[in-house]
């Protein structure tokens, strides 16, 4: 059985499944404006939790939460299952294919064979849609890719059960109730509101605070935990930032291109403007990322150049403050 | 980012036909989606990354040739595991898994432990016995 589903490609799969499966059902919406509506800005430091022997460091929210997110503010339905039991997860994959019902899917990308192997980590927050099963292969729409695939069923459920941090456990997760009409100027407020709260809390974890944490970090790195380290540090701070699934600049793009489109839906001018400064700061992004990768390439230890990429990022993280109060007084 | 300074640099993307989506500008100030083949700051980083991980494996390599340690450390670092991922993959808790390391314990582990692991490496419990030199 096949489902006519039409595959999109998106920068991120979190929104791009939601966008694709939002289409099926007869709603247009954008990328980014499931990522703005579904709050999913943000960043967050973690020196605490270390993977691949780096602290966390991230540019988006928990993985789930923006569609969470999404659905509650704009009045969808999602239902959520999760499995013990491999046998009763793909049984219940079957029965919504049957049902003409296509699925997302939580997925591992370690063992997900048509990524190259470099991109092969243990990362288990990738999304996917499932829109049918031909010859004992599932079709697969992966918004990451530009067209369509097909996956095993034991290829399939190996990603579905992958281990390790957010395990994804069969998760399997699709909209079964929608309004007559979606109330997006309220969630886009709603959205926007959050995002501005979450980068500007006093917490030294998240938003402004977390970035001028990390900056204070950086100073220190190289006497702390030598020049090794500190490069390997500052490589997974750039691969987070501008690896598959961003748009660039750490999802500050995507958020500038939500910005416009729900500034011209509301008529508000302001947010024009503010979706050009928030262009600009993922530019700043940017510099950072060509100055930290320009640092480990050379191997170079002088802290000299630690120093000025350390403040770049404070910068960047006094810009983004001043961004995000002048943003809630806008809407 | 203007849509025209979208990079197009070599990547490892390529060999796999993927094309990285991001967002940028059109010539009117406009929002749209353009196609990346790879961006070198990235490819720096994850080069970087892989590097990193290749000199974990060697030396974990190393350690068992020496007999320092089980040939699971060198298979977890070949997986890209650290202890956390393997213990969860195998299901065995953590402290036990680090036992394992020790080549006088994983000598004496029982087949169907060594099948558990095996299967996990997707290898034969020979190769998960003897790693090549």
């Amino acid at each position: 059985m096949e489902i006519d589903f039409a595959h999109k490609q998106s920068a991120h799969c979190e929104n791009g499944v939601v966008s694709n499966l939002m289409r099926h059902y007869g709603f247009e919406v954008s990328e980014p404006m499931v990522f703005g509506i579904g709050s999913g800005l943000l960043f967050s430091y973690l020196p605490f939790i270390k993977v691949d022997h780096a602290p966390v460091f991230t540019y988006r929210v928990l993985p789930g939460l923006i569609f969470n997110r999404f659905a509650k503010r704009v009045g969808i339905k999602v239902k959520r299952e999760k499995f013990k039991n491999q046998k009763i997860a793909k049984e219940r994959l079957d029965e919504n294919l049957r049902n003409s019902n296509p699925v997302g899917l939580q997925v591992g990308v370690f063992n997900l064979i048509y990524f190259p192997d470099e991109y092969r980590f243990h990362f288990n927050a990738h999304n996917m849609v499932v829109y049918g099963k031909k010859e004992g292969n599932y079709l697969i729409s992966d918004p990451v890719m530009e067209s369509v695939t097909s996956l095993t069923e034991k290829q399939l459920e190996k990603v579905r059960f992958a281990k390790g941090a957010f395990a994804p456990k069969g998760h399997m997760y699709y909209p079964v109730a929608f309004p007559e009409k979606l109330e997006i100027e309220k969630a886009i407020v709603k959205g926007i509101k959050q995002t501005c709260r979450d980068m500007t809390a006093p917490v030294p974890i998240v938003g402004v605070k977390a970035m001028k944490w990390v900056a204070s970090n950086i100073r220190k790195w190289p006497k702390k935990v030598g020049a090794k380290r500190t490069n390997h540090y500052l490589g997974q701070i750039v691969r987070m930032q501008e690896e598959i699934g961003t748009g660039g600049g750490g999802f500050r793009y995507i958020y500038a291109a939500f910005l416009q489109e729900a500034g011209k839906l509301l008529n508000n001018n302001e947010l024009l403007v503010l979706s050009k400064q928030m262009t600009e700061i993922g530019d700043q992004w940017r510099d950072f990322a060509v100055d930290a990768s320009r640092i480990y390439k050379n191997r170079s230890s002088e802290s000299d150049g630690y120093k000025v990429i350390a403040d770049q990022l404070e910068a960047i993280a006094q810009r983004e403050e001043l961004f995000f109060k002048t943003l809630k007084k806008a809407i | 980012m203007k849509k025209n300074e979208v990079p197009q640099d070599e990547s490892k993307l390529e060999k796999a036909n993927i094309k990285d989506m991001v967002y940028a500008v059109d010539e009117n100030g406009n929002y749209v989606t353009e196609l990346s083949t790879g961006w070198n700051p990235k490819t720096i980083a994850l080069d970087n990354t892989i590097k990193q991980i290749e000199e974990r494996v060697a030396a974990a390599k190393e350690k068992v040739l020496k007999n320092e340690s089980s040939p699971l450390e060198y298979y977890m670092e070949l997986n890209k595991m650290d202890l956390p991922i393997l213990a969860s993959y195998v299901g065995i808790w953590k402290w036990r898994v680090k036992r394992h390391f020790k080549p006088s314990v994983f000598k004496k582990l029982p087949q169907k432990t060594l099948e558990k692991y095996a299967d996990v490496f997707d290898i034969s419990v020979e190769d998960l016995q003897h790693i090549k030199a």
